[in-house]
């Protein structure tokens, strides 16, 4: 019974310090945030750039030309019900679907780093508007 | 009947516009001028953006707005006496693009009067759309009412002559509507002067209808629904009993009232715009009369495009949208109002769903 006792006291001690490590990795300073700001910033500012980009589709057509500063995107209705699709789908297949069709364009992988710009871009604009997915 | 003429025929056949043919707007305005000679109808088709894509290619989608417009106007009974196009025939300026757009309006049954935007202008200031159409403003009567085009997509000196290294450059920047590089649209002290000598030969009874690309009033500068010296052009307007200011550029339905002067925006035939109201970050000043376009569908790329069919009756417009893939629209100036009001949708309690925008 006391080799078992040792066992648990050993357990807990050993989880408690890989919390403390843990503890200390959650720990971040200013910079750190700031930097992570401008990370995202970066990202932003290639969706921003592809936004305005004639070579996205393929009949030189941009997304801004319908949506100057993203207006009409509504980042914060998705996931929502497409009646046209026929299901709820994410704002990055609404993305694809502009750019197959008003752009001629090919559709992007849902991870492919313009993707993930271009999601950027459009909810850097629609920043501070409340979430309300399923809103049409 | 058997003698049609070809080219007619194709034009029909390539719009798909025979199944519009019934539902053409048929006029039934009641005489209102004393002299009935005095009421007549135009046509207004807008912001075709013809788009160049290489070679003989051109961006298809705008092209069949503005084919379909052309289309059916010539489709019209009782027939327009002219058709006004309000600027941005080309979405860069090119020859390619102002030749291509102005072959598709040659096959206008009308006479047809143009009016600058900016997207025709900023490539070489206007140089070869006048080679096409003629001078950038002027005047002229037509049964008893004054009518005034203005280009009023003009800018600052500096802006337009020394700021930017290429003509080419100089467009693309004024061609992205939420572009901070661009500049707030202006008729300017020129313009301005030649409009106060033009308007003091008329009487002050004469309804003045003004054709401008801005909207000669301010509603959102970010997106140049602008015009800089908007105020003073209201101020040569004002004198007037009957003035009406019908304007492009903004690709949607607005329609407002600021003294005695009327106002009213025509759709574009190539693609709609959000309202400034949808943009989370800025503020704007838009007019609280009007009953927003239904949002558009996107599955429908002609959805909220169209163009203008007007009644002139009195000198007061009553401008029916004519919308490809939604029901038409109409807006007209009621006398006992004081304003233009939507004939429909003006009571809160006729709006529809899609009229709400955010
Ligand atoms: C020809 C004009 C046009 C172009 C170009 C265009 N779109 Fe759209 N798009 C629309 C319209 C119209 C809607 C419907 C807007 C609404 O629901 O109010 C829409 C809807 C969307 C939506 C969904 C909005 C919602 O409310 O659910 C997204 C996201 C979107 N577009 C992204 C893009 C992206 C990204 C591009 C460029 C690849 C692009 N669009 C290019 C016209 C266009």
């Amino acid at each position: 019974m006391a080799k078992k006792h040792l066992w648990a006291l050993f357990i807990v001690v050993a989880t408690l310090a890989v919390v403390g490590v843990s503890l200390q990795a959650d720990e971040f300073t200013d910079t750190d945030v700031e930097r992570w700001q401008a990370e995202y910033m970066t990202v932003v500012a290639e969706g921003r750039a592809l936004w305005g980009s004639p070579d996205l589709g393929t009949n030189g057509v941009a997304c801004g030309q319908c949506h100057p500063n993203a207006a009409n995107t509504h980042p914060e209705t998705y996931p929502k019900f497409q009646k046209q699709l026929g299901r709820v789908i994410a704002v990055r297949e609404m993305i694809n679907w502009c750019i197959m069709n008003p752009l001629e364009g090919e559709t992007l992988e849902l991870d492919d780093p313009r993707m993930i710009a271009l999601e950027a871009y459009i909810a850097y604009e629609r920043r501070g508007v409340a979430l309300d997915p399923g809103k049409h | 009947m058997k003698k049609q003429n070809p080219n007619r025929r194709d034009f029909l056949k390539g719009a798909g516009a025979l199944a519009a043919a019934s539902t053409l707007p048929l006029t039934s305005v009641e005489l209102a001028f004393a002299d009935s000679a005095k009421n007549f109808t135009f046509a207004y088709i807008s912001d075709a953006h013809i788009q160049h894509i290489a070679g003989d290619r051109f961006v298809r989608n705008w092209d069949r707005g503005l084919i379909r417009a052309v289309a059916e106007t010539n489709l019209l009974l009782p027939k327009p006496d002219f058709v006004m196009f309000g600027g941005d025939l080309a979405q860069l300026g090119t020859k390619a693009e102002l030749d291509h757009g102005a072959e598709m309006l040659a096959k206008l049954n009308y006479k047809t009067h143009m009016v600058m935007g900016e997207h025709d202008y900023y490539l070489d200031l206007g140089e070869y759309w006048s080679e096409l159409f003629g001078p950038h403003w002027y005047s002229f009567d037509h049964k008893g009412v004054h009518f005034v085009v203005l280009n009023s997509i003009l800018t600052y000196d500096e802006w337009t002559f020394e700021r930017w290294p290429t003509a080419t450059q100089r467009m693309l920047e004024m061609a992205g509507l939420d572009n901070p590089n661009g500049s707030p649209f202006m008729v300017g002290e020129k313009q301005r002067a030649w409009l106060a000598d033009d308007l003091s030969g008329v009487g002050k009874d004469t309804p003045v209808v003004v054709f401008s690309h801005s909207p000669i009033q301010k509603l959102y500068k970010g997106w140049n629904f602008w015009t800089e010296d908007a105020e003073q052009v209201q101020a040569l307007l004002q004198p007037f009993n009957d003035a009406t200011v019908i304007y492009g550029h903004v690709h949607q339905i607005q329609y407002n009232q600021i003294g005695n002067i009327s106002f009213q925006a025509v759709m574009a035939t190539a693609w709609p715009w959000p309202y400034p109201g949808t943009y989370a970050q800025a503020e704007h000043t838009m007019p609280k009369i009007t009953v927003p376009m239904n949002r558009a569908d996107p599955f429908f790329e002609r959805d909220a495009t169209g163009w203008q069919f007007i009644d002139l009756a009195n000198g007061r417009t009553s401008m029916t949208y004519h919308l490809y893939n939604n029901t038409n629209r109409t807006v007209a100036y009621d006398p006992a109002a004081g304003k233009p009001v939507d004939t429909r949708f003006q009571d809160v309690g006729n709006r529809v769903p899609p009229q709400t925008h955010y």
